[in-house]
């Protein structure tokens, strides 16, 4: 019997029509566990580097986490894997809600995409049951209205759906997959299912899924329980609010947004208010979010409310999560009010909620510039939020200069020309980022910017405070109960670290300690992506319940595998190499690795530098951030260095 | 028949606290499975989550008694504007529905208030429902001495619902021969 998976993939070739159900090697999950590991290992076996994002040859891969459905809490996530049309690397956007376990319990750990489909078609996986469904009704229907739509069809309130909207069918490279009060909205990912005729995947499941090691495994799920509680009831002190709890930013419970509008950009992620937020905003935005929000939401086993469900009066009601709330609303330089009935409508379009407000502000910044023209958005309105949905209605259709911009700031850009590249500024490795812009350099988060393999900060951050307290007395305070440090000496690195003086950023934390930082924050995140376990309990905020003293313990008692701290650093350390290596093979080089050239005001190339050459010596990687023969070696994945050497990527010895 | 102190369990459940996460399902599948918490399913819990998340329904319902008929009307309920089908609200193992039995054999399932060995102090749904939709209370009444069904005697009265006594004592009879 296997524990924790499955143990079987669900194979679907769209070209032929084909359904397999194929058993997998358990050799690859003490390799490389679950999800975002075995998903790139996918993508390495079976897709050659050169494939098109485009091509029927680029797989389409849903891994669910190694933990998923089982009793380990908030172990929901769905893993979304293949080469981007945005980045041209590798994919792998991630959802929470409650698609994975429900495609565990109907036993499968993976669905695995390749070829496409000549028709609109949907999937129904009914336990052994999976039928590929004529999908033509459902053609242009909002992905919240194509989940509602299949499940009457289907008549099973429990089927859970994942959906692409109009976005999706026609390839906007901003696309998302909508699952309920989850997306997987990054890189592309939605255009990439469209691409292949998929509207929507349903599955329903009512099988087993199986413990090793029952009460031990249970033991440690009731200790996350009680440690979540705990935190409920002692949020860290001297942090700003939205740091004091656990689950991804709070947004749907908090009113107190000063952080947000007064620290992150507005428009096209250029300008900064920080006088914006006043009591008047604060009772305003209160009135409209506790008039909307009906419902505090989580997703599968998880007692986080990082949810919500919104009704905008005249409108129909869908989910929202963290910080869509913002980016519609800060775009466009407008209120809450205008941030949730827009994020209805980009939520039933199926559309990312950073890039898209985003390329919107790009256009109208372009159009102020007279780079782009009355020509070029003929009948727009007059004022900015009506632009918003004018710009949103073109994009997704791909119309007119919407077919432009569909493509994201980089790609839009570049067609455009005039110098509209200057505009698109805010992006890493062809992706638009976050709305931030800073003062002074700070080298672990410069690493984190400039590395990361999806381009997507909240994704490789977490662990380490953002900046230093200001008083030794309250770095004292915070370390007390700092358990989650895999080492005492990080400890001592915060408490040294100083606002000001010679332990302050940009030379401290130094090199080394930079380094051993982002090492730290890398792998919470890499073990959370191949265990399915949402970063919002582990690898996210401060002081999470899930670290890496007791995840060895939980995938023992899960898999029967013998886990220990040392084996599970090597998972992860293999895991960060091979997709380093799916995306080397693609093309990925050191000139690929920076942020956004006015993330920081005070910039310093030399450090910089240096600081890159560390991280990459740290990784065992050479100057151009290519793993070298002996780290690949060293991770059992000497099948790598060998097709590295063979295309020339490295050389041998 | 003579009168008796019983002690009464029930589970106070605040519809407006529920987060919809079915960690209540989880861990009582998980509960009931054997070995314990060898195995969960959702589709085996005794509680179940009524969630229909656009229409804002959330409504927890633990399994009762086994039921061999349907009933003959199915009425509806509107509440705060939301439609609610008198089934949702219904803890009957029963053949209109799927609810409340195992999915493999379709025996009927009930709640046990986690009584189990070792008892637990309280349902474990009750413990995992960390936003206290689920409240678990106790009082003492005075009922009628009554004889209560096994769980072995309610399951094979719905194979004998389901197929006649003749054709389970038959197929009883032929099994232990096999063995």
């Amino acid at each position: 019997m296997r524990y924790a998976e499955t143990g079987y993939h669900l194979e679907i070739d769209l070209s032929r029509g084909n359904v397999e159900r194929v058993e997998t090697d358990p050799k690859l999950t003490e390799l490389h566990l679950g999800g975002l590991g075995t998903n790139s290992k996918l993508l390495w076996d079976r897709v050659p580097p050169e494939t098109d994002p485009f091509s029927p040859d680029n797989l389409l891969i849903f891994g669910t986490g190694l933990l998923c459905g089982t009793p380990a809490v908030g172990a929901n996530r769905t893993i979304v894997s293949a080469f981007s049309p945005q980045t041209l690397f590798m994919a792998y956007s991630m959802m929470g809600g409650f698609w994975a376990p429900e495609l565990k319990y109907a036993g499968y750990d993976k669905v695995i995409f390749r070829g496409k489909s000549p028709n609109l078609i949907y999937v129904w996986i009914n336990n052994d049951k999976v039928e590929i469904r004529d999908a033509s009704h459902l053609k242009g229907k909002g992905a919240v209205e194509t989940a509602e739509l299949i499940k009457q069809e289907l008549k099973d309130p429990n089927v859970q759906v994942a959906a692409i909207g109009l976005a999706g069918e026609n390839r906007v490279y901003m696309a998302s997959i909508e699952q309920g009060r989850s997306s997987a909205s990054r890189q592309g990912i939605g255009a990439v299912m469209g691409d292949k005729g998929i509207k929507a995947i349903a599955v329903r499941g009512t099988k087993d899924v199986n413990i090793a090691r029952p009460a031990e495994f249970l033991e440690l799920s009731n200790e996350v329980l009680k440690y979540i509680q705990h935190r409920a009831e002692n949020p860290i002190k001297n942090v700003e609010p939205i740091f004091e709890g656990l689950g991804s930013p709070q947004e749907m419970k908090l009113i107190d947004e000063k952080w947000h509008t007064t620290g992150f950009m507005w428009g096209n992620a250029r300008t900064r208010r920080k006088d914006y937020w006043t009591k008047d905003v604060e009772e305003k935005w209160k009135e409209t979010q506790e008039s909307m929000r009906t419902r505090l939401i989580s997703c599968y086993n998880c007692p986080m409310k990082c949810g919500a469900i919104v009704s905008v009066p005249g409108l129909s009601t869908y989910m929202m999560k963290c910080y869509s709330k913002l980016t519609y609303t800060m775009a466009a330089f407008s209120d809450l009010d205008f941030g949730f009935r827009i994020a209805q409508r980009a939520t039933d379009y199926g559309v990312d909620g950073f890039s898209t407000p985003q390329t919107m502000a790009f256009a109208l910044e372009l159009y102020e510039a007279g780079i782009l023209t009355d020509q070029d958005m003929p009948g727009m309105p007059s004022d900015t939020e009506g632009r918003f949905y004018w710009l949103l209605d073109r994009i997704v259709r791909r119309e007119g200069i919407g077919d432009v911009l569909a493509n994201g700031t980089y790609w839009a850009a570049k067609q455009i020309g005039k110098g509209a590249e200057e505009f698109a500024h805010n992006n890493i490795k062809k992706h638009e980022q976050l709305p931030l812009k800073l003062g002074m350099l700070n080298p672990v988060y410069f690493l984190m910017y400039c590395t990361g393999e999806k381009a997507n900060i909240t994704q490789i951050e977490g662990q380490f405070p953002q900046e230093p307290f200001p008083k030794r007395e309250q770095r004292e305070e915070f370390v007390k109960d700092w358990i989650q440090v895999p080492d005492e000496k990080f400890k001592q690195y915060f408490l040294d670290w100083e606002p000001r003086g010679d332990n302050s950023n940009p030379h401290y934390p130094t090199a080394q300690m930079s380094c051993e930082i982002v090492d730290w924050m890398e792998k919470m995140h890499y073990i959370d992506d191949a265990l399915g376990v949402c970063a919002g309990l582990s690898s996210f905020p401060l002081k999470p319940p899930y670290h890496i003293h007791n995840y060895p313990a939980f995938i023992s008692a899960a898999t029967g595998i013998d886990m220990d701290e040392a084996g599970l650093t090597q998972v992860y350390r293999r895991n960060r190499n091979l997709i380093r290596s799916v995306n080397v093979r693609r093309g990925l080089r050191r000139a690929d690795e920076k942020p956004p050239e006015d993330h920081w005001k005070k910039r310093f190339p030399e450090l910089e530098e240096k600081l890159l050459d560390a991280y990459y010596q740290f990784k065992g990687w050479n100057k151009e951030g290519i793993p070298t023969q002996e780290t690949l070696k060293e991770l059992d994945l000497a099948y790598v260095a060998e097709d590295l050497e063979q295309r020339g990527i490295i050389k041998n010895g | 028949m003579a009168k008796v102190k019983k002690k009464v369990k029930s589970i106070k459940i605040d519809l407006d606290k529920c987060n919809g996460c079915r960690a209540c399902e989880m861990i009582c599948s998980a509960f009931h499975a054997n070995p314990k918490y060898s195995s969960n399913n959702p589709a085996r819990s005794r509680i179940r989550l009524i969630r229909d998340p656009i229409r804002d329904v959330y409504l927890p319902v633990y399994a009762g008694e086994y039921t061999a008929a349907e009933c003959m009307g199915r009425d509806k309920y509107v509440i705060d504007g939301k439609e609610y089908s008198e089934c949702d609200f219904c803890r009957a193992s029963c053949p209109s529905r799927d609810a409340f039995k195992e999915p493999d054999s379709g025996l009927p399932l009930k709640c046990d208030m986690c009584e189990d060995d070792p008892a637990q102090e309280k349902p474990l749904c009750v413990k995992w429902c960390l936003n206290d939709a689920l409240i678990y209370e106790e009082r003492e009444e005075e009922v009628e001495e009554e004889v209560k069904l096994g769980e072995m005697e309610v399951g094979l009265e719905s194979l004998v619902d389901k197929y006649g006594l003749q054709k389970v004592t038959d197929t009883v009879a032929r099994m232990s021969k096999k063995s």
